[in-house]
């Protein structure tokens, strides 16, 4: 075969064009840091997680602007399942994702913490509350962000065995992040003068009915019943608890972990006199009402919790961490950013000013709130009023108590 | 303090009406999968989304509309019977012809699709709706504090779970029912409608359902998820029962809802397995169900 020269010429061009097709590509994802929002669109926990938690996530990416880099922010749905989410957390960071964020359930929370250990890739959990992930569990990839089981034990549970509630039963939906809360919650009861007088686990999810667990919990004689639970859990147990007269004779609930999108979901008639301890509430102050203000178009129905303001807090820090290191650097190690991420303090107006610690979990302060009377209500989402404040250096467990191996070492 | 198997007797007593409450929604539930089952030969996973939308609608009469529970009983049967009834005529009817798989693929399409368009406006975190004024409060009955609603819910149950079981048992139209079951050709031969009559059926077993909704709406959390939580164990219920037999049905229904009951005291992490285990038993020793013909 004879080649003319033409021939050659047009071959040439197009070998060329076709292999500058994919380096440009490449160059392009090079340049290009990938946050993968991994969360339950939907189930019971869409609400407090979720779509909002996208829509914070992209308002830290608007608000940092452009430094650079490009980011994309892509979402999934792991269905509150451990395998779901697994598999797709695998796909992500073979793919080229840089961070995994939010994961709200423990199960899968917990889950995801092996694989991005293994990949050598950064993790930030804000959904899950495990306080596991900074404990046995933890790994110099994860940090976990806004809440956990014990901070919530401490808050709740001190509080309740302060004001007279001494005498327990749990009500604990039946995995990791139940089991957590139970047990962190157990611990703050004894350790504060109060006895357990039982529990009982609940399946997870598909239970609706808990009013055979809540007359349980009444004929043990407990003042109060502890929800280890979330969601549409705790709202059904309380919602079924008056039903069955149990508030009516002075038996207590600790809602141990309920967001401000659940008592929405309840009403401030159902859910009045509950307490409930988040590290953010929208209207706790100028700064927060501002970024709710500035994220509100983006969630018009569902206001921000401190999951999704997590999310939003997370994304900045991240984003402040790559622009520090260099893209391509932050690109070739998760490890190597996440401790830049724990060597930076945190700063932003949903939670102020913050630290990493080296088991991965951010300090800051957390706050005990009531839920208001129907009339003390003065506009929509006015549904919080604080009754205390922990400081950050007291608000978690202590660094030496988790057992994290990092830490030991 | 008497005792029952190391529980206490109050407690045990308890259990068992709420047993009878929970069995009670799977009873309706069930009695209307039973009937467009054993009418229609359609396995209707669009079920649990039909009942949600009953609860939905309770809740919309009341805040869109200003209309209360007891005009719910009656408008949101309707209006999501005439919805099941659409459904009928444009999806479902097509499939009549072919295996049992095409109408479960089908309704369980339309079930995601429903509920997926609730949690979009809607979201999953639920909606209040409170008991009607009439049926607050409670009787203390000594071992337990009942709920007036509670029994509501029971005696409503009983009532239209007799109601269905008397027309298509004892009436004429029953009659008309279960012969164009047999044989429809022939039916229709006598110069009856088959084709309505079946329309009517379906929109008949999702108005039951959509009861079902409204009266569990003032006690579980109103959100898009509550059908699928609900759903899968009415299955159960129906295949115990055996599927189509609508008397099978309502009895198993209300026994299921006592044994799961019970297991909530004795091993509470398995009262979600319990009735499965009880279907593969069932379904080992009588592959047509308690009630069903072989």
């Amino acid at each position: 075969m004879t080649l003319g020269r033409r021939t050659l010429i047009a071959s040439g061009a197009a070998a060329g064009a076709v292999t500058s097709l994919p380096r440009l590509a490449r160059a392009q994802a090079a340049n290009t840091i990938r946050i993968g929002v991994l969360t339950d669109m939907s189930g019971m926990y869409r609400d407090n997680t979720g779509p909002t938690s996208v829509a914070c996530t992209q308002q830290a990416v608007a608000e940092f602007g452009n430094r650079g880099f490009n980011i994309e922010v892509i979402q999934a749905d792991h269905q509150n399942k451990p395998d779901v989410g697994s598999n797709i957390a695998r796909q992500w960071y073979d793919q080229g994702v840089d961070l995994i964020l939010d994961v709200p359930t423990s199960s899968v929370g917990l889950a995801v913490n092996q694989i991005a250990r293994e990949k050598g890739k950064a993790y930030i959990n804000v959904g899950s509350a495990t306080a596991d992930l900074t404990g046995p569990a933890c790994a110099p990839t994860t940090i976990h962000w806004a809440y956990d089981t014990w901070m919530l034990a401490k808050s709740n549970g001190g509080a309740m065995v302060k004001a007279g509630g001494d005498t327990w039963f749990f009500i604990t939906a039946d995995y990791a992040f139940g089991h957590a809360l139970e047990r962190d919650t157990m611990n703050f009861v004894r350790a504060s003068g109060g006895r357990v007088l039982g529990a009982v686990r609940t399946p997870f999810p598909g239970t609706t009915d808990f009013s055979s667990f809540l007359l349980q919990a009444q004929s043990s004689g407990a003042k109060v019943i502890g929800l280890a639970n979330a969601g549409s859990d705790t709202q059904n147990c309380v919602k079924q608890a008056a039903e069955f007269g149990l508030t009516r004779r002075g038996i207590r609930l600790a809602s141990l972990l309920l967001f401000i999108n659940d008592v929405h979901g309840m009403g401030l008639r159902t859910a009045q006199g509950l307490t409930c301890t988040e590290t953010f509430y929208w209207d706790l102050n100028d700064r927060t009402r501002a970024f709710t203000r500035r994220v509100l178009p983006r969630t018009p129905n569902n206001y921000p919790n401190m999951i999704h303001a997590g999310c939003y807090s997370a994304t900045l820090h991240f984003l402040k961490a790559v622009a520090d290191m260099g893209v391509a650097q932050a690109k070739a190690s998760g490890l190597e950013l996440v401790n830049r991420m724990k060597a930076m303090p945190t700063e932003d107006d949903a939670f102020g000013t913050g630290r990493i610690r080296p088991d991965g979990r951010r300090i800051i302060p957390s706050f005990l709130f009531e839920v208001k009377k129907p009339e003390e209500s003065r506009g929509p989402w006015d549904y919080l009023k604080l009754v205390q404040t922990t400081p950050a250096e007291e608000a978690f467990r202590p660094l030496a108590e988790g057992g994290c191996p990092l830490v030991r070492s | 303090m008497d005792e029952i198997f190391g529980i206490p007797a109050p407690l045990l007593f308890g259990q068992l009406l709420l047993g009878l409450i929970n069995g009670a929604f799977y009873a309706m539930l069930s009695l209307g999968l039973a009937v467009i089952f054993g009418l229609l030969n359609i396995v209707n996973m669009t079920h649990g989304a039909l009942f949600m939308m009953g609860a939905f609608a309770a809740w919309m009469l009341l805040n869109y509309l200003g209309l209360g529970y007891w005009w719910a009983m009656l408008i949101a049967p309707l209006a999501i019977g005439a919805f099941g009834m659409v459904l009928e005529k444009l999806f479902i009817s097509r499939l009549y012809k072919l295996d049992h798989l095409y109408g479960l693929l089908l309704t369980f399409g339309l079930a995601l699709v429903i509920e997926g368009v609730f949690r979009n406006y809607y979201g999953s975190s639920g909606l209040p709706y409170r008991i009607p004024s009439e049926l607050q409060g409670a009787w203390d009955l000594g071992f337990m504090f009942m709920p007036v609603y509670r029994g509501w819910v029971v005696v409503a149950a009983l009532f239209f779970c007799l109601a269905t079981w008397l027309v298509i048992e004892k009436t004429r139209l029953g009659a008309y029912l279960r012969a164009a079951t047999e044989n429809a050709p022939l039916v229709q031969a006598f110069g009856v409608n088959v084709p309505r009559m079946v329309t009517l059926t379906y929109g008949g077993g999702v108005a039951l359902a959509a009861l079902a909704g409204v009266l569990a709406a003032p006690i579980y959390s109103v959100n898009p998820q509550m059908g699928t939580n609900l759903i899968i164990v009415v299955f159960a219920v129906v295949v115990i029962g055996g599927m189509g037999s609508i008397l099978g049905s309502v009895i198993t229904g209300f026994t299921l809802g006592l044994i799961e009951g019970l297991t909530k005291v004795f091993w509470p992490e398995a009262s979600a397995t319990v009735i499965f285990v009880i279907m593969a038993i069932v379904l080992l020793a009588r592959p047509a169900g308690l009630f069903g013909r072989a």
